[in-house]
């Protein structure tokens, strides 16, 4: 059965224009997203998962940022070269987001359960008695009694403030909610209790998630697909079973080498050798290829153009393309 | 065959009934409650927990960068919380440590030479200022940092090499022991993999003793040759890392072990959901500190506090009814 299509990124390139240079944060990107369906953006610090985020938001601050490129079709409309007011619109209502600091995304000194209802008269014609008993139901469904409503957020611990979060993102029941790494500062059993909690209110309400994580172990319990991002580009894109059972790009093989393994015993790690280059100075041809242990003479000189190596499986690498000598 | 190993084996430090306590305006919080542990020489021992259960004190605590408010702490045989002002000088060359943020545990104002050698000349160690250049030329290469970073400017540097500075000055004075307080969890996966491996390297090579603190369990079952899992104050786990992974047996570890997301789909685990939080460590009531939250809570856990026991050879549990787990009955 086809799925409807939800949200779908052509060709979107994202520059910050710095003193130092350009920084191209998101490059040459394709995504698409179908109806509860949820995708991991994995990738390690400033590989452009949140810019991307921002990106269809359309909140990439400006300057220094600009969208110099390409579309974002969220239900068949282009969210790029909207007014403000339509913006406004989407935001928060259709298209929500969670942040990685539940305390610096909160508001210290109003009541958790205002919080919610201003969200909520935002986006609905309600009185604000009736939006405070819709941000009452929406606590408990989230796990806070709603005795809890008059509290502010100081009085909450860290998993409790993301939960609160939660309930605001999806207050309006948004058709795709963004998640930053929203688990990344809780500790694991907390975490596990979070990521139980999104995915239950996803099923439920059928919202699709963008889930952005440096965390290949949350990919492999809350997504559908997944794309991996390095130095701005993704360079592998394809379902959860394929990247876990198949992994193409030598980034994404580097990344499953690092990570410890709980499941068995290995003496020494396989690191990817060196490190993140600079943003500002990328290197030519394929960002990865100093890195890489299987570049290729050519991997200097020619950008890889996104090959599907099979169907519904995109790498963006040199080993894979036509016409390359190997 | 092993167990003669263990047997034989030298402890490099012991602590018994250490406690730190830190009094608050809301009561006295216990962050280390009575714990017992010692690590062998040239072994890790990984200490876990969350945010909170006393690890990082427990590893400042040992060093006697915190007072201990009660308790005892050998170093090879020695009591070092006997010991005076100048006794402890000298044996903090044998005893150093790596902090958590390599951001903040590095002085923006000096240069990475200066950095390292600064504890080479606090304890004058050379007479000679060429000698001290050399080592510390050595030491950066010990630690694969570049020739060229010498007179370089920590801000100037990533994360993963300032945690290469951390290390090199924690090598300085040729340490037996290095307290690790999470010395990865600020660095991206494909760094923290170099640093892991670079400390493992170092272990074989000088013969260190590591006790390793982390809230992050692949890395501490990377590491660890046995682990102490901590909650609220308290060990409530330690044994051998494979033993304690196939097979925890206190409820808490049971869960925390659940909690870890695994990244690999070919492996289905059952998923332990902790109810609520950690409570508070100010004044803590009698009793097993994890009643609250445990799923097998007979009525004796709530005014019983469990002893940490060895219920087999080399594995310790803080439990009263470890290997015999029930649904709780209340």
């Amino acid at each position: 059965m086809e799925k409807k299509k939800l949200l779908e990124i052509k060709d979107l390139a994202i520059h910050y224009i710095t003193v130092d240079g350009v920084v191209k944060a998101v490059q040459d990107m394709y995504l698409e997203i179908n109806e509860g369906e949820t995708l991991g953006l994995v990738g390690e610090t400033g590989a452009g998962k949140t810019t991307t985020a921002l990106g269809i938001m359309q909140l990439v601050p400006d300057p220094p940022g600009k969208i110099v490129s390409g579309e974002v079709i969220f239900e068949g409309s282009n969210l790029i070269g909207k007014s403000q007011g339509e913006l406004r619109k989407i935001r928060g209502n259709e298209i929500s987001m969670i942040f990685q600091d539940p305390m610096t995304s909160l508001n210290p000194v109003m009541t958790v359960g205002e919080q919610i209802a201003e969200v909520i008269r935002l986006h609905q014609n309600l009185s604000p008695q009736e939006a405070l008993n819709k941000a009452n139901e929406m606590l408990l469904k989230v796990g806070i009694p709603a005795g809890r409503a008059k509290e502010y957020p100081h009085q909450f611990s860290g998993g409790m403030r993301q939960r609160v979060v939660i309930a605001i993102a999806l207050a309006c029941n948004p058709k795709l909610l963004i998640a930053d790494e929203p688990t990344t500062a809780l500790d694991v059993t907390i975490q596990a209790q979070v990521l139980e909690l999104m995915k239950k209110l996803k099923t439920e309400l059928n919202t699709s998630m963008i889930m952005i994580t440096h965390d290949l172990g949350i990919v492999a319990e809350v997504c559908d697909k997944v794309a991996i991002m390095y130095a701005g580009n993704v360079i592998e894109y394809t379902d959860k079973v394929q990247l876990f059972t198949s992994p193409k790009h030598p980034y994404t093989v580097g990344l499953f080498n690092s990570i410890p393994d709980i499941e068995s015993d290995v003496e020494r790690l396989k690191p990817i050798k060196g490190l993140m280059p600079d943003p500002t100075n990328l290197p030519s041809g394929c960002p990865f290829h100093p890195r890489c242990d299987k570049a290729m003479p050519s991997c200097s000189k020619r950008v890889p153009k996104n090959t599907e190596v099979a169907p519904g499986h995109f790498v963006k690498c040199l080993l894979y393309e036509e016409g390359v000598e190997k | 065959m092993d167990e003669v190993k263990v047997m034989n084996k030298e402890k490099l430090l012991e602590v018994r009934n250490l406690k730190k306590y830190f009094e608050t305006k809301k009561g006295l919080l216990h962050a280390v409650d009575d714990v017992n542990f010692f690590i062998n020489k040239g072994e890790t021992l990984g200490v876990v927990g969350e945010s909170g259960c006393g690890k990082s004190t427990t590893g400042r605590v040992v060093l006697r960068l915190l007072e201990a408010t009660e308790g005892e702490i050998f170093f090879e045989g020695q009591d070092i919380r006997t010991f005076n002002k100048q006794q402890m000088r000298n044996m903090r060359k044998e005893m150093q440590i790596v902090f958590q943020d390599p951001f903040a545990s590095l002085n923006p104002r000096m240069s990475i030479a200066e950095i390292i050698s600064e504890p080479l000349i606090v304890n004058k160690v050379f007479k000679d200022k060429k000698d001290r250049i050399n080592r510390v030329k050595e030491l950066m290469e010990t630690v694969g940092l570049a020739e060229r970073l010498t007179n370089a400017y920590p801000h100037e540097l990533d994360g993963g090499r300032r945690q290469r500075i951390g290390i090199a000055r924690a090598l300085a004075l040729k340490p037996k022991f290095i307290v690790q307080d999470e010395p990865v969890s600020a660095l991206d996966v494909s760094i923290q993999a170099q640093i892991l491996n670079l400390m493992g390297d170092l272990q074989k090579e000088f013969d260190l003793t590591y006790m390793f603190i982390s809230h992050d369990l692949s890395v501490v079952k990377h590491v660890s040759d046995r682990i102490a899992v901590m909650y609220l104050g308290k060990i409530v786990e330690l044994s051998e890392y494979n033993v304690m992974f196939r097979d925890p047996l206190h409820p808490y570890t049971q869960a925390l072990l659940s909690a870890i997301p695994v990244p690999r789909i070919d492996v289905k685990r059952e998923r332990i959901l902790l109810e609520g939080d950690v409570p508070s460590p100010i004044n803590p009531p009698e009793g097993c500190r994890f009643y609250g939250r445990c799923r097998h809570r007979q009525s004796m856990c709530k005014d019983v506090t469990p002893e940490l026991r060895e219920v087999a050879p080399e594995r310790f549990v803080a439990c009263h009814f470890a290997g015999n787990l029930k649904p709780a009955s209340e």
